[in-house]
């Protein structure tokens, strides 16, 4: 029966997450802001008493099975929380969002690729100790959206104990943290032959510090300040043979269980609402904020009255809560087939090529609606609309996912529809 | 808890009237259109889909159970997509028996409701646009006023559809600050049905204008509830048929697009087409599941007046966004009326309009 009241459990933890960011994340939104590549570590340090005390699993779904009184399996929320905490922790600060020590990108790609015992050997430490972050490095200087593209090489050694890295990996969100700063890992695509295309693409978890991996550079962002963007260069960097994850056969990813090139591909059927989620967090704060402004200032928005009567902001602000509230909608429909084991990759992407623009138009208008103020640093709409921007792009660009819901509304595989 | 699957009853609902618009209502449309009439047959045959009955609660002779908005919807996005003017007149009898319904008297329900409920296809309707550019539901120019236990009803309004033969119209108007609604039967004293009005669109629903000269109605036949709420169960119905407009526009272009070809593949080949296609499927699904969601708080009880105008304001833009790029899909085929887009285009701008011509 098609319903719209939110699980208990779903309320409950928005609200908690909403206290978390008004205190602790908004306070130092700014700051982080202007001081690029510090850790934000009042955030980070709290969170992360929670994350330890989850096992490490900071951002991937609860997908148990849980029965109610009678024994009946009770409906699975597990992404449904996700995309709402996701989505409520950005509402605080979305840089910070990004900068959330834990399992995060590179464990989910060990969730998704790896064995058993992989999983437990590199997933473990997120449970335990000092924070520690994970990071997924798949795009290069010359391949980002053309990820069968990468050129990044992985050789056994002669004596067939290691595998051997060399290549150069740009925009790794938290790389510096992962690689460098604490006793995470990377998680990075590398080639087993270049002319084999998506087949011999495989994942390799790096360690943090490991000898021929290198932090090079840290981007200067337009916004998302507090999460660090690095560059990594891999230089006869020598790890495990048993840190490739899953197979080392190079298959078409169907023959190897769905869990090689093609199966990571399909995780982004999970983090793409997720991203999603993110800007919808951005833009919640950005209408909120605009709307409260300006009550407090005598404008209100009337519902009732018809085109020809409502001013000029009346209609603006309408169509942002429209299209906030669209979006949104979108978002919470793709994680809840996920949540019930749909396939749900026209969701995922229809919902992230919808947040992605909405959440960016709202974060613009907000600020040309307050003038100069809206423009002015004292208020955080400009860093939101800088922090918005990401959401088109990261995980997919717009057009990237566009093509996906094009390929699957029309039947085309990617070589009819490039 | 959330779920975006209609329920199976719904999902019954949704099937049967899927065939019905496409069975019988898309092969009429063209025609209707043209000749600016609708066939009487289709009207008795869609009767029998007892959709009316469907928004009527138990108590009141319908069988509605509690998601009735949303069945609403949900069955207008299908008639819709076959097509809206002949949907619309289908369903014409609902925009007075809902009012009814939900704000009517025990003796007005008696006697409208019942024997509608009973009996086959009446054309009962409702006058709530007036025909100015300024036109505006919160302060109506249609006003009447109390004297003693009757009341004098003055103005003029315009979309009235069948008005020429309807046996009562269900009149908007305004007393005092005060939205209200009266049961008028036509045939009063100083009701003047104008000559029938040409749209741009919506041509198969015939539409009149309608004077009401100092009309004089007794007290009782004025609806005793809170009329407000009606405006937005009309605006949700006008969402859920947009979106269905907009689907039936988008699945045609899609269609088209894939068997079109150009330069030797098939125009769906190119991403302008393939991007153009990607956003109308988006930007229906993201209407109607606003629609949805005001439809389920009219159905909970639960304030809907905002959700229920954005999701209106929404399914506007959408409509059009999607119905004109179909045009441009079809290219110069687009334009040419014996192709359904462009009908569907001019169906789509009226939207904004078309206040009180659905309800669910
Ligand atoms: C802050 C930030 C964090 C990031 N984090 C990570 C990370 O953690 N790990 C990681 O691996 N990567 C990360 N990325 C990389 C990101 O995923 C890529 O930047 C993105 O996929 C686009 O790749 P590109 O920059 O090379 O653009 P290109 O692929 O060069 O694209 C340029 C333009 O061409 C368009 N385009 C490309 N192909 C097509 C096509 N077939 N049809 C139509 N248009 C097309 C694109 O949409 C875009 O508009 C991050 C990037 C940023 C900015």
């Amino acid at each position: 029966m098609i319903d719209f009241e939110m699980p208990t459990p779903v309320s409950r933890q928005v609200q908690f997450i909403g206290m978390l960011g008004e205190q602790v994340m908004r306070p130092r939104a700014r700051y982080y802001d202007d001081h690029e590549g510090e850790r934000p570590v009042e955030y980070t340090s709290l969170i992360w008493q929670t994350v330890r005390a989850q096992g490490g699993r900071n951002f991937s779904a609860d997908t148990s099975e849980r029965l109610d009184r009678d024994g009946r399996p009770r409906p699975r929320i597990g992404y449904l929380m996700l995309a709402h905490m996701v989505e409520a922790l950005s509402w605080g600060d979305a840089g910070m969002y990004l900068a959330t020590p834990g399992a995060g990108l590179g464990g989910a790609a060990v969730d998704a690729t790896g064995t058993p015992e992989q999983k437990e050997r590199f997933l473990r430490r997120f449970g335990e100790g000092e924070p520690k972050w994970s990071a997924m490095a798949m795009t290069e200087p010359h391949a980002g959206s053309d990820t069968a593209a990468i050129r990044t090489r992985a050789r056994l050694s002669d004596d067939g104990r290691e595998w051997i890295l060399d290549g150069e990996k740009i925009f790794v969100t938290s790389g510096a943290m992962a690689a460098r700063d604490s006793a995470g890992f990377v998680v990075v695509w590398a080639t087993l032959d270049p002319s084999a295309g998506r087949a011999a693409i495989k994942p390799f978890v790096v360690e943090a510090g490991t000898p021929g991996m290198l932090v090079t550079k840290l981007e200067h962002k337009h916004g998302i300040r507090a999460s660090d963007t690095a560059a990594i260069i891999f230089q006869h960097c020598r790890i495990p043979r048993e840190n490739l994850l899953g197979s080392e056969e190079i298959s078409d990813g169907r023959s190897s269980g769905g869990k090689g090139f093609a199966g990571a591909m399909r995780t982004f059927d999970a983090t793409r609402p997720l991203v999603a989620a993110s800007a919808i967090g951005i833009a919640r704060a950005s209408l909120e904020f605009t709307i409260t402004y300006l009550r407090q200032r005598g404008v209100t928005i009337r519902y009732d009255v018809p085109l020809h009567r409502q001013t000029a902001i009346e209609r603006d602000l309408r169509q942002m809560e429209a299209q906030h509230r669209a979006a949104w909608l979108l978002v919470l429909r793709a994680v809840t087939a996920m949540d019930a084991g749909q396939d749900n990759a026209l969701e995922a992407s229809m919902s992230k090529v919808k947040a992605g623009q909405v959440a960016t138009f709202i974060a613009q208008k907000a600020v040309e609606l307050l003038g100069p103020e809206g423009y002015s640093c004292t208020l955080l709409l400009e860093k939101w609309m800088r922090d918005a921007r990401i959401n088109d792009i990261y995980e997919g660009t717009g057009q990237i996912n566009r093509l996906i819901v094009a390929r699957r509304l029309l039947g085309y595989s990617s070589r009819e529809l490039r | 808890m959330i779920s975006f699957t209609p329920g199976d009853e719904q999902q019954l609902v949704i099937d049967t009237v899927r065939r019905f618009a496409s069975e019988q209502l898309r092969p009429l449309a063209h025609d209707a259109d043209e000749q600016r009439s609708t066939p009487a047959e289709v009207l008795t045959r869609g009767w029998e889909l007892g959709l009316l009955h469907n928004a009527i609660p138990e108590a009141l002779g319908g069988i509605a159970d509690a998601q009735a908005a949303l069945t609403g919807a949900l069955a207008l996005e299908e008639l819709a997509a076959g097509d809206v003017a002949l949907g619309w007149h289908l369903l014409l009898p609902a925009t007075f028996a809902v009012p009814l319904a939900r704000a009517g008297s025990d003796a007005q329900r008696e006697r409208w409701l019942t024997p509608l409920l009973e009996g086959g296809y009446a054309p009962l309707s409702a006058a709530l646009i007036e025909p100015t550019w300024d036109f505006d539901p919160t302060a109506l120019q249609t006003v009447a006023f109390a004297d003693g236990d009757e009341y004098l009803l003055t103005g003029l309004k315009g979309y009235v559809a069948r008005a020429n033969d309807a046996a009562a119209l269900l009149v908007y108007a305004r007393v005092g600050d005060e939205l209200a609604a009266f049961i008028v039967p036509r045939d009063s004293a100083g009701v003047a049905v104008l000559d029938r009005e040409q749209h741009m669109g919506l041509r198969a629903l015939p539409t009149y204008q309608v004077r009401f000269d100092g009309v004089w109605l007794p007290a009782a036949s004025r609806l005793p509830g809170t009329i407000e709420p009606l405006l937005d169960r009309s605006r949700v119905a006008l969402a859920a048929s947009a979106v269905g407009v907009a689907r039936g526009a988008y699945e045609y272009a899609r269609a088209y697009a894939l068997q079109r070809e150009a330069f030797g593949r098939p125009i769906a080949q190119n991403q302008s087409i393939a991007f153009m296609l990607a956003e109308m499927a988006i930007e229906i699904d993201a209407a109607r599941l606003l629609a949805w969601e005001a439809a389920w708080r009219l159905d909970r009880g639960l304030p809907a007046m905002r959700e229920a105008a954005l999701a209106a304001q929404y399914a506007d833009e959408m409509v059009l966004m999607v119905t004109d790029r179909a045009v441009q899909i079809l290219g110069g085929h687009g334009y040419i009326r014996e192709y359904p887009v462009e009908r569907w285009l001019r169906e789509a701008r009226g939207f904004p309009t078309f206040l009180g011509l659905a309800i669910v």
